[in-house]
């Protein structure tokens, strides 16, 4: 019998509200409701696994050609085949690494900011201007890092290859030309970390909002200031939540690929020395070069983008599953 | 006293605290004021006399460093001298909090302040809107040229990917949420991940679908695939969240008078959760429209006006931005109409977020104050 219009009413409650098992034959329309359900569930399935199998059906010719070499070669000379990701991947890692490193302190503070400190009537302008940035697209990001950071920054990576340059990461081999600081890996990582950090931030303060007001309470009852709540209460509770919310920022750092083709300039050597100029990744990589690329280079980028599709499915579903797990993060979503 | 209410009712300095008041564990008080300023302006002074005179340091950037490390030295050594460490650990804490909190918020709306203001000089010209650049020049003035070839393929792809992405991705979330089963981790598992699929990526596969192996030309529609590609994961993911806020008693009711499975998701589950699916749809709707990197090799750049996106190259505004700030920069003009396109786009974007609050309260998957005392009056009386 079919039930139309506004829901029938609930049946009084009962003191006893464990849910009842309900047993009922599966009738055929609920039978077909389903099996279409299952299905679009099973296409979005088959959609990620119709990516991998695409990818490497064409980067088999690129495999065929050099074969392990692809991910021992640094070079990229098509021709020679001579090609492959030892220098651009870890490139990549790099401008990741940096952007989160910026990214996880300065995210998780503003999170702990909103969440703990800001005036309870600032708090819902806040949030909703967090989660509207979290949505603002990478190409913005990009116009202000090429437009607005980079040149302001220059200054800053010279100052910080004079005076920090006995850090290995910041010694500065080149020039003291401005031109020499311009589109390297820093000023990339930078920017990427403009546009972690609104997801970063908003998950976290996701995780940290829903610690237990009852634990909080205690914390204070004991006598405990607002940091020492914050750091026996909150942080511990949110720990998980952070760690995915990172790695969820990582995967995004990985992938980020307009920004970064703004700033870099390409080298096709792998270096630790963040300032110096040039830089690459395999997503600016793709972007640069797919369009003019002959078939043994689609090829070669259609395998470096399996690589990191392979990369950031791994980091991504790893996150995934540590949120999921926790005892804070069940609720937390990504967007 | 003890039981705290979660949002205090009374201004912060309502008299004498009675029963059921918000306790308020810290507040300003002249000597933390000062103490904050007197740390601020002695480093600014030190800093000022050490960076500029005596060491043989420079740069702007690095001397407000500089100075913001050693204000935080300086106010723990200030507060020392008043407060005990714990105290003084708390303090800390609080002012290390809200400036790092407060300067992270203001870089990141700073970029959009900055597209916006960059952009404002290029949006008031009226050809903006009603111009293609197929007339337009790298020396034409900005009063000549604009972006309507770029907002009519930016509509013409949303709208086909909304099209494809809406249904299965709304199906995907009812079969989370509705069905699930031992098929439905896995298929959790996945939507997550690749919610945060690098964008990339989704142009790649298209671009090896489309292009390589089935042969067709770059077209607005293979930029729709790949974008529905992207959106797919986040609308499913989204409207799964939004549907598990639907009351198991509304459901309960339903079967109770026996309706069937899918009369119940049909009646009762859907339009309880419609506002909150709305809002789902439009915030993916936010994502796809900026995505730049997939569009990028799957549609060509043009100037002309292209109103089929099933054949030939057709622009979209993150394209624009793209093409004329990056891969034409050079003249000041186009890097002015790239920004005048990013004006357009934050604008867009925007609209779209504001139109999914104003349907579907918070966030995704939150309802409205009102939703959810009418939610809470159906399941109690009915």
């Amino acid at each position: 019998m079919a039930v139309t219009g506004t829901p029938a009413p609930t049946p009084a409650p009962v003191d006893d509200d464990r849910p009842r098992t309900i047993v009922a034959p599966v009738a055929f329309g609920d039978r077909v409701f389903r099996g279409l359900l299952r299905g679009a569930g099973l296409a979005v399935l088959a959609m990620t696994a119709s990516i991998l199998v695409f990818l490497v059906l064409q980067a088999l010719t690129a495999f065929k050609a050099v074969g392990i070499r692809f991910f021992t070669t640094p070079t990229w000379f098509i021709s020679t085949h001579q090609f492959g990701i030892a220098a651009i991947l870890p490139l990549g890692v790099v401008i990741a690494v940096i952007a989160l490193i910026i990214a996880v302190p300065v995210g998780v503070a503003t999170a702990l900011f909103i969440s703990e400190y800001a005036p309870a009537r600032m708090r819902r302008a806040l949030i909703s201007m967090i989660d509207l940035m979290a949505a603002i697209p990478s190409i913005i990001v990009a116009l202000f890092g090429l437009y607005f950071v980079m040149p302001r920054i220059l200054g800053f990576d010279s100052w910080l290859s004079h005076h920090l340059g006995f850090i290995p990461v910041f010694s500065f081999g080149l020039q003291n030309y401005a031109s020499n600081y311009a589109s390297a890996t820093f000023i990339a990582g930078v920017v990427v970390s403009v546009m972690v950090i609104p997801i970063l931030t908003s998950l976290s303060r996701q995780v940290f909002s829903q610690a237990p007001q009852g634990e909080r309470e205690a914390a204070y009852a004991l006598g405990a200031t607002r940091w020492g709540m914050i750091r026996m209460v909150v942080l511990p509770y949110g720990r998980a939540g952070v760690i995915g919310a990172s790695m969820l920022g990582l995967g995004r750092a990985l992938g980020e690929t307009i920004a970064v083709s703004f700033i870099l300039t390409p080298v096709f050597a792998f270096g630790y020395h963040v300032l110096e100029s040039g830089g690459n990744s395999v997503t600016f990589m793709i972007a640069t070069h797919l369009l003019e690329a002959g078939p043994t280079e689609i090829s070669a980028l259609m395998a470096a983008g399996l690589v990191l599709f392979a990369m950031t499915l791994v980091v991504n579903t790893l996150a995934a599953i540590i949120i999921s797990r926790s005892r804070s993060g069940a609720t937390a979503s990504a967007d | 006293m003890l039981t705290q209410e979660s949002q205090p009712r009374v201004p912060a300095d309502a008299g004498p605290q009675g029963p059921g008041q918000k306790v308020r564990i810290s507040r300003f008080t002249p000597a933390g004021l000062m103490t904050v300023a007197g740390a601020a302006a002695g480093a600014l002074g030190l800093v000022w006399v050490l960076y500029e005179r005596v060491l043989p340091l420079s740069g702007v950037l690095g001397f407000w460093l500089s100075w913001y490390v050693v204000f935080l030295l300086f106010y723990v050594a200030m507060a020392r001298i008043q407060w005990d460490w714990r105290e003084v650990s708390h303090r800390l804490a609080t002012v290390a909090f809200v400036t790092g909190g407060t300067l992270a918020i203001v870089i990141v709306l700073g970029q959009v302040v900055f597209t916006l203001l960059r952009g404002s000089g290029v949006v008031i010209h009226g050809n903006f809107y009603t111009q293609s650049m197929a007339f337009a020049g790298p020396l034409s003035p900005l009063t000549s040229g604009g972006v309507l070839h770029a907002m009519v393929g930016t509509v013409e792809q949303i709208a086909i990917a909304t099209i494809f992405s809406v249904p299965l991705a709304v199906a995907t979330g009812l079969f989370l949420a509705e069905v699930g089963g031992a098929v439905a981790r896995p298929v959790r598992v996945i939507v997550e991940a690749m919610t945060a699929l690098p964008d990339i990526i989704a142009g790649l596969f298209v671009y090896a679908l489309f292009i390589l192996t089935l042969g067709l030309q770059k077209s607005g529609l293979a930029a729709s695939i790949a974008l529905s590609v992207t959106m797919i994961p986040i609308i499913a993911r989204a409207s799964e969240v939004v549907l598990r806020l639907v009351p198991g008693t509304l459901r309960e009711a339903a079967y109770a008078l026996g309706a069937s499975q899918w009369r119940t998701v049909w009646n009762v589950v859907l339009s309880t959760a419609r506002s909150g699916l709305a809002t789902a749809v439009v915030l993916g709707m936010a994502r796809g429209i900026g995505e730049t990197a997939p569009v990028l090799v799957v549609t060509g750049v043009t100037k002309e006006m292209n109103f089929d996106p099933l054949q030939g190259p057709q622009m979209s505004l993150p394209l624009f931005i793209y093409n004329y700030a990056h891969t034409e920069a050079g003249r000041a003009a186009y890097i002015a109409r790239g920004f005048g396109a990013g004006f357009a786009l934050v604008l867009v974007v925007l609209l779209l977020f504001t139109i999914a609050r104003m349907i579907g309260g918070s966030a995704p998957g939150q309802l409205s104050r009102r939703q959810r005392r009418r939610l809470g009056r159906q399941a109690a009386q009915g």
